[in-house]
This record gives structure tokens, sequence and C-alpha cells, in this order.
């Protein structure tokens, strides 16, 4: 690496310029492209990940943009890892900088060795060079002025003459550009010629004036030959119709909204019958209380319903979750989660709200959570969360967030067995009603906590009950005696242990290690790249991602079995600890905490760096930090008294 | 409040409905609400306007939020479910429960301060979804639970009991009602049962949404001279507009009324609506019209009652969204579930 101090290079400098050798890398580098809000980068971005994952390579994605719509500055990433590494990782390999104003920092953020895509029309400020990066200049305005009278057209066009060039730089295969732009112009073919004009513009000046490709590219790859790419919040849109939701209410909120929008796209295209009868209800309600009440008042009579919120939602909606815990009303409420408190960040992301989802609304509350960390799960919870509201007869809240719901991330196809039934739970039909002596619609009759419910208009004579937030008894009738409000109360808390059962397990890999690993949604996106980190210093940890509350037995095993206990998690406050603590009653300073709260999801960076530095602390052994030298075999077993 | 069953014996002379039903089939549990509340006149014409009609008693949804007035859906239609929400949010459980099943008769009950303060917003916007159902306001301008505080509806001027009064002014639900767009407005009096019941009547065979202002005085803490919604005040204040007759499909329709105060409206299901006008020249199908005539009628200190306007052809949310004839809650999973085969096709989009 050369001085910062030394002077750059000219202006027009070819990709091998004044930076050290790099050595060849293939699909294994994060890009970051800085753009202006609003100035159409976003379909020149999207088409520059989704080219390369049509050539098998695995991508994930991030949006990072303001609460804004046109003007402010926003960045798209795209991590492109051969091993499949989709968390983020700190540091920027290329930065296609497209946006004066954060010109700085950009520059600032790349790597030692990295490159600067820049428009080079304008010759770059002395103070802003970099000795230690590589210069890459293309002079964009400049070509785009001759071939694009239109100023508007101009401006759109630029995006597309930078991933021209890209696609030389890094070599990304060209038929595949032009297939997509092709596709996606599709009925308005008067686009395709100048798009595919303007793809070669930048392509043609990389080739003709420098000299390419850059060390750091990409090939055909087999890894991600069978995947799809999708955000969480279409694949919950999607999860949702195959467990039968027929009512969605929400109101619009960064970053839930997409969901309620994949929704109702997706409705149109497999719920509407050949007579263009639609077999499903979207209202867009004034406010998020009446979202949640809209779900409520479904289903009570009985119709899959669901809402999307964010975290200022799921206030509003509290009074109403109250309700519904209390009543025993089945609904589902997902929570893509947003960095709080207030308004906070509203575009970036954070798990901020598991402690205000727990336990909404006053009195003694409890809901269960699920917490899905790919958009697989997203799809499969969107049938669990249904089926289980429905079983329970609670609120089932479903905790995403901003990084899974609004990015897209490389997926397993989406499966489907036509034999699965979705379970209604306890409804008593109008012939099961003929067949019972009486009906109480809070009797615990099979000692699960759940009694059996009826829909309203089922039988002329039987099963008509009041549903209310008040107190009552087995019968439904109300009563403020102090026996039976205790009964009912403890019988919920009956319901709350017949959840422990029914809902998702964690997915553990326990090996026998010392040292354990807890994490749960995104989180889990950057632990394959941290523990492969680690185990490089040689410190293996076991796994467990928690995936539901209230916590399994498994869960408690784990912490019980594990010498050293980490817990990384996305707030500032250690939520899901308060929550272990909780509801399993385990000893706080049994679990170390690895947070991260600054609104990006947490990077592989992040949990390395914070895990490394409590393992030196407890004089976990062979770690590069300390020793030096490090490396693999020299695994902490468990019975070693590592801690304290 | 109790939950008292009452007796089921029936008087052989009790008369029956086309069901074989008698009026008692059509009631609730004991009400616990004060002897001589508005609301329990309110209760008996809903009983009476659904025994007249030969309702089956189960098909009913009863909604309510929190208050007095949200506490009498257990006074009546026994064989129904009800549902007594949270304070101020029936409208969006109504809206829901609409959603899941299209079929049930939907009757929602709410006072003053549940519809026209805390609740004011899913008001307007109940209004504006064209819910298919009866959404009943039992007004009696007072906070009776909690023991006598203004509500937003109470006139400004008019008098608490100890003689204060109320500085601020008053939200007029009906006109709300009007301007965003209820295909049925009307206003009634709890004490005047001859036009309550035919009006509860075409209201709930009207398809959309159907309002209904009563004013339902409180003999607890709103009944006293002062008071613009006591007793002797409205008897005494009350200018009856146009009154409502619900004919049945098939039944004959007499004429007995002079002609051009007599207005036939059909409903949808065949049904006739008949309407009695005061003034020849009020067109209940005019809504700015009925707009302005609450308007003058309430600066001149008057309430005009009746079916004030109706537009029997307007289409419900059920309309508008393209919704199955099938209640969505009784569709099968082979319905919702598009299958593996599907998915496939999903699936190849996103590749």
């Amino acid at each position: 690496m050369t001085d910062r101090a030394t002077p750059a290079a000219p202006k027009g400098d070819p990709a091998s310029g004044t930076v050290a050798h790099r050595r060849t890398s293939y699909n294994d580098f994060v890009i970051r492209f800085a753009n202006v809000n609003g100035s159409g980068s976003a379909s020149a971005n999207g088409m520059f990940a989704k080219a390369l994952f049509r050539m098998g390579i695995p991508v994930a994605t991030r949006n990072i943009f303001p609460s804004n719509i046109e003007g402010l500055p926003t960045w798209f990433e795209v991590r492109v890892s051969e091993k499949g590494y989709a968390g983020r990782r700190e540091g920027i390999d290329i930065m296609v900088a497209m946006n004066a104003e954060t010109f700085t920092e950009d520059i600032e953020s790349i790597v030692a060795g990295g490159y600067l895509l820049y428009d080079n029309s304008k010759e770059l400020d002395v103070r802003l060079r970099r000795s230690d990066i590589n210069l890459v200049g293309v002079p964009i305005s400049q070509l785009v002025l001759p071939e694009f009278p239109n100023p508007k057209h101009r401006a759109l066009f630029k995006n597309i003459v930078y991933l021209g060039a890209l696609s030389a730089l890094i070599n990304i295969d060209f038929e595949v550009i032009t297939g997509m732009v092709s596709a996606q112009y599709k009925g308005k073919d008067d686009l395709i010629a100048p798009n595919i004009h303007a793809l070669q513009i930048g392509r043609n000046y990389v080739l003709d004036y420098l000299d390419g490709p850059l060390p750091i590219q990409v090939r055909y790859s087999n890894a991600a030959s069978d995947k799809i790419l999708v955000d969480g919040n279409a694949a919950a849109a999607i999860g949702a119709i195959y467990g039968g939701a027929t009512v969605c209410a929400w109101y619009p909120i960064t970053p839930s909204t997409s969901l309620a929008e994949a929704f109702e796209q997706y409705c149109n295209r497999l719920r509407v019958d050949d007579n263009g009868e639609r077999n499903f209800a979207i209202i867009q309600a004034e406010d998020e209380l009446a979202a949640m009440g809209i779900v409520i008042g479904a289903g009570w009579n009985g119709a899959r319903a669901f809402t999307a919120t964010s975290g200022p939602g799921l206030s509003l909606m509290t009074e109403f979750l109250g309700l519904a815990y209390f009543a025993e009303i089945p609904a589902v409420l997902w929570d893509i989660q947003r960095a709080g408190p207030s308004t906070g960040m509203p575009t970036r992301t954070q798990q901020g709200d598991l402690l205000s989802a727990a336990y909404a609304s006053h009195g003694d509350t409890r809901h269960p959570l699920l917490f899905p960390s790919t958009p697989n799960e997203c799809f499969d919870f969107a049938v669990t969360a249904l089926d289980l509201a429905d079983r329970l007869q609670t609120p089932i809240l479903v905790m995403s967030d901003l990084e899974l719901g609004m990015n897209d991330n490389m997926a397993d196809p989406f499966t489907w067995d036509d034999a699965r039934r979705l379970d209604r739970g306890k409804v008593l039909r109008a012939d099961d009603l003929e067949k019972i002596e009486t009906f109480g619609r809070y009797l615990d009759v099979d000692g699960d906590g759940i009694g059996y419910r009826t829909l309203p208009g089922t039988h002329p004579e039987k099963g008509a009950f009041f549903t209310r937030g008040t107190s009552r008894d087995e019968y439904a009738a109300y009563t403020e005696a102090p026996e039976a409000y205790s009964a009912n109360m403890d019988r919920l808390l009956k319901k709350w242990e017949t959840a422990r059962e029914l809902v998702p397990a964690p997915v553990l890999e326990d090996e026998g290690r010392a040292v354990g690993i807890m994490f749960y949604g995104t989180t889990a996106l950057p632990i394959p790249e941290a523990l492969d980190r680690l185990a490089e210093d040689g410190v293996e940890l076991d796994t467990m991602r928690i995936r539901s509350f209230p916590f399994t037995d498994d869960v408690r095993d784990f912490i019980d079995t594990h010498e050293i206990v980490f817990l990384a998690e996305q707030n500032r406050d250690a939520q899901m600890k308060t929550l272990l603590v909780n509801d399993l009653g385990v000893d706080p300073s049994r679990i170390d905490s690895v947070l991260y709260y600054g609104g990006f999801s947490i990077s592989a960076d992040t949990i390395y760096e914070q895990v490394s530095a409590k393992l030196v602390q407890y004089n976990v052994p062979r770690l590069r930090a300390v020793g030096g030298g490090g490396g693999r075999g020299a695994v902490p077993r468990k019975g070693r008294e590592y801690r304290r | 409040m109790t939950f008292v069953a009452k007796p089921r014996v029936r008087h052989p002379l009790l008369p029956v409905n086309e069901l074989g039903l008698t009026r008692r089939d059509y009631e609730g549990s004991v009400s616990t609400l004060c002897a001589g509340c508005g609301h329990d006149s309110v209760s008996a014409a809903i009983v009476q306007a659904c025994a007249e009609l030969s309702l089956p008693p189960h098909k009913f949804a009863k909604v309510s939020g929190i208050g007095c007035s949200s506490k009498t859906p257990s006074y009546f239609l026994s064989h129904s479910h009800g549902f007594n929400s949270v304070h101020g949010r029936m409208p969006s459980v109504a809206t829901g429960a609409n959603l899941a099943n299209r079929e049930l008769y939907c009757i929602g009950v709410s006072g003053d301060g549940d519809s026209a303060s805390i609740g004011i917003g899913q008001f307007a916007h109940i209004v504006r979804r064209r819910i298919n159902m009866l959404y009943i306001v039992d007004n009696n301008g007072t906070y009776g639970l909690t023991k006598g505080q203004f509500s937003a509806t109470n006139d400004k001027g008019s008098t608490s009991k100890r003689g204060v009064p109320n500085l601020y002014e008053p939200i007029d639900l009906v006109s709300m009602a009007l301007q965003i767009g209820a295909s049925f407005v009307a206003r009634s009096f709890s004490g005047d049962k001859r036009q309550l019941v035919p009006l509860i009547q075409a209201g709930l065979m009207h398809k959309g949404f159907a309002f209904i202002d009563v004013i339902s005085p409180c003999v607890a803490f709103n009944n006293h001279n002062g008071s613009t919604k006591s007793y002797d005040y409205v008897r005494g204040h009350t200018e009856r507009l146009v009154s409502a007759d619900y004919i049945a499909a098939g039944e004959e329709i007499t004429v007995d009324y002079e002609s051009g105060m007599l207005e036939d409206v059909a409903m949808p299901d065949g049904s006739t609506l008949r309407l009695r006008k005061v003034d020849e020249d009020y067109d209940p199908r005019d809504r700015v019209q009925a707009l302005t005539q609450v308007q003058r009628s309430a600066e001149a200190g008057e309430v005009v009652t009746g079916l004030l306007y109706v537009d029997a052809d307007a289409a419900d949310c059920h309309d508008v969204l393209g919704t199955p004839a099938t209640p969505l809650n009784a569709l099968d999973d082979s319905v919702l579930c598009p299958g593996a085969e599907a998915l496939e096709g999903v699936n190849a989009q996103l590749r």
C-alpha cells in the first residue's frame, strides 16, 4: 500500500493504476452504488444484481435509503460471495460514486486496494484523492451528451452507462444484461434499443480506453443456479396466500408497506376466479388501530386475517392486541422492524420491538413471537403464524425487519405440499353443537388451555356467546368474581405452555464445544462468515438460532450446557436476553451480549470483534488477536473452566 | 352489570312471525341500564323490528365499542354472537366481521362518546368504506358510565346537571355521515317507537352503510331542564321530516296518504321503502338538500327526524372489492391455496 499523502495519478488512469498489485479474485467482493434518490438508479442497480444472480453467483443486496422520495443520497450495496455469505461485511471493494454530495465519504469507505468508479467528465478534486485506491474514470456525462438530446433521458441513461462499463470492468456476460433489458421493456420495445445503446457506450469506453478487466471479477458459477431472488416481504405475502389469509388490513408504513402491496399483487394473480371474483379483501385502513381492529373482526368471524406494520404501528395496535389476547381471537401481525424509538431512523433496520411486541397491552399479557431469518422462513412462517393463531386463538406476531423485508435475498425455491391442510383450530360447526350437552366458550375441555369457539351464525339455538374484553366466566358471562377472573388468567398461562410446544423449535448446531452463540432473525445472516473467521483463529462455536418466543427446552439446555454463551442481536438493550430471563428464569450473567444498533444490518466484523474481545477476557486460547499464529485444531471443548 | 337469563316461557297468545317465532325469541338478557334509559327503548325497537321482519335471530353479528350504549347488544338477539370491543373502535371490528361473512346482518351500536370523540376517525372511515351494516348511535350527549361529563354531541350552551353550560360546538354525526357519503342517513328519538322501528327495518334491509342517530336521553345525567338531550326538550323540538315504512317484497302496498307527500323507493331485494314526507319539496334522495335542512334546523334549535337521505342503489364494500357471493370465511382450502404447481410459476418469475 502506498502512503495516502502521495499525490495520486492523473484522471483517466487505467485500472491497473498506482496501487499495489491485487491478485485476481472471482465472485467475492462488495460493491456499492452511491446515487441520488429518485434518479432512476434503482432499476440499473437491480439489473446489476440480477445479472450476477443469473450467472449463478450468490448475491445479497442492500438498499440504504433515506426517508425521502427525491434528491437525497441513497446507496445500493451488493455482497457477491461464492461461499454464499449473505451478511454484511465492512468495507467497499468497488464504489460506483455517482452522487457529488456524498463523494467524500464514499471515497473514504473504500478498502485499501479497492476501486472507485466515477464520472471523470470533470477532473477529480485533488483533495479527494486517495493514493491507496484505484481510480477508474469514465466520462459518463460527456459520453451521453451527444447521444441523448433529452436531458431527462440523459440523466436516466447515465445509470445504464455505468452498468455497461461495469460489465466490461468485472466481466459480466453482456448477453445476460442485454437479455434482461429486452425482458424488462417487453411491450415498450422503443425503449430497448436506446438502453442497449447506453450499455454499449459504457462498455465500449472501458474496452477502448482502459486496461481491463479489474482483478475483481465475476465468472459463471453453480452456487446460485437453482435459487430464487426475493425479498422477505414478498415471500411473506406469498406465504399468506398459501396460508389461506383472505383479509389483509394495513396502513402504509416503511418498511412494511411492500408486504401488503405484494399481497395484493400476488392475490390478483393467484386468488382471482375465472369469473373475475376476488377471493380476498384488502383494506388500506385509516390508521394502524383500525387495521388491527379489522383483523380482529375478521378473525372473530372466521376469516384468516393479518396486518403488516412497523414499530410505531405496533404501538398503536397495542390496546387491540390486549383485547385479542384476552378475548382469545386469532390474528397475525407482521412487524417489519425499523430503528426506533419514535420515528427513529425509519429507513434503517433494527430488532428493537421485541419487548413491546411480546408484552403489547396493559395488564398481564404475552404474545407468541416468530423470528424468520430468510425469505423461505418468511413464506413458511406466514402459513405457520396463521395456523398457530387459529390453533391458539391468540395474536401471533412475526418479527421480521427492514433488512429481511425490503432487500432481495437469495433463497431456495418456495415449495408446497399439496397434501398439507390448514389447521383451523378448535371451531365447532352446527353438527358438532348438536352433539354436545352444554357449550362453554372458555371451558378447558382438553386440558390445554384452549377452549372451543363458534362462529357467528352457526346454529339457530346453540353456541352463540358474547365476546368481550371484560372479565367473564367459562360460559362467556360477565363476572367480576375474583376466582373466575384468576382461573381465566391461569388458563391463559396454561395456553402459553401449550404454545411452547407448538412454536418453531430453534435450529441447533451443537458439537459439544465450550462456547456457544445464540442469534435470531437477520442477525443470522453474517454468522457463517463471523464463525469462519473465528475458526481461523482457532475458536469454534456451537450455534443456536432462536425462532420463536416462548422458548422451548432446547433453548434452556443450550444455555445450561455451554460455559460461554453469546447472544447476538440488533438493539441497544439486549431485548432477547430480557425475554430469556423472563421466560426461562436464566441467570442474566450467563449470557454475554453481542450488540449492534447503528441502523445498518449487523456485520460479520462486528460479531467477530465483540466475540473475540470477550474470549480474550475469558482466556480462551489460540486467538490470533492475542498470541499471533492461531490456526485450526485448537477448539475449546467443554469442561475447561474458561470463564473467571 | 350482570348476566341474567330471562325465563324461556312463552305466553300461548303471543303472536308468531313467518318463522314461527315470537318477539321473545329476539330478545336478549335483562338490561342493567338505569330504569328509563333511552337505550333500552332502542334495544326494544331492534327486537320488534327484527321479529316483524322474520329474520333468523342467529344470523346477526352484533358489534359495539365501550360505554352504556355499547352494553346494549347483550339485551337483544341472544341467539346471535356479539362483540363488545374497544372504545371507539367498533367500526373497524364491524368492517372485519363484514368482510369475513357478508351473509350476516351486521348491527353496530355505539354512543356519542364512542363515535363522536374517541372513535370519530373510525366512524368517518367506515362511512367511506360503505360497509353493509346498520350503525346506530344512542346519542345522549353525555358520558354516562363515567358519571355525566359532556360529550362532543352536546349542544353549545346546553347545561350539565349542576347547571354548568357546555362551551364547545357540537359535532353532528348525521351531517358527517351525509357529507362523507353514507347511503342511508336517519335521525330518530328513542321515545318515538312508531318512527324508529320502521327506520331500523329499512336500515337493516338497506344494502350499504345505514346510519341512524337516535337521540336517547340519559335519565341519570342529562335529562334535566337546560339540557337539549332531555325527553322534554326533544319532544318539544322535534320536526318529523320523512317517515319511512319498510314493505317486504310481495306484500300488498296500499295508499293511505295524499299523493305528492308519498314516495316509494324500490330496494334491490325487491322490497319497497315507502317514504311519507311532511314537506312536499323535500327530496330524500338529494344529499345536498338533506345537509342544508339538517343544518338549518339545528340553527333554529330544532331536531329534524326521519329518513333524511337514502340511495337505494348504492354499492357496498363487497361490490367495490369484487368479492364472491360465498362468504370469505366459508371458502374452501382448495380455493384459498393455489397449490404447488402455481408456486412453481411464482418461483420461475423470481429466477
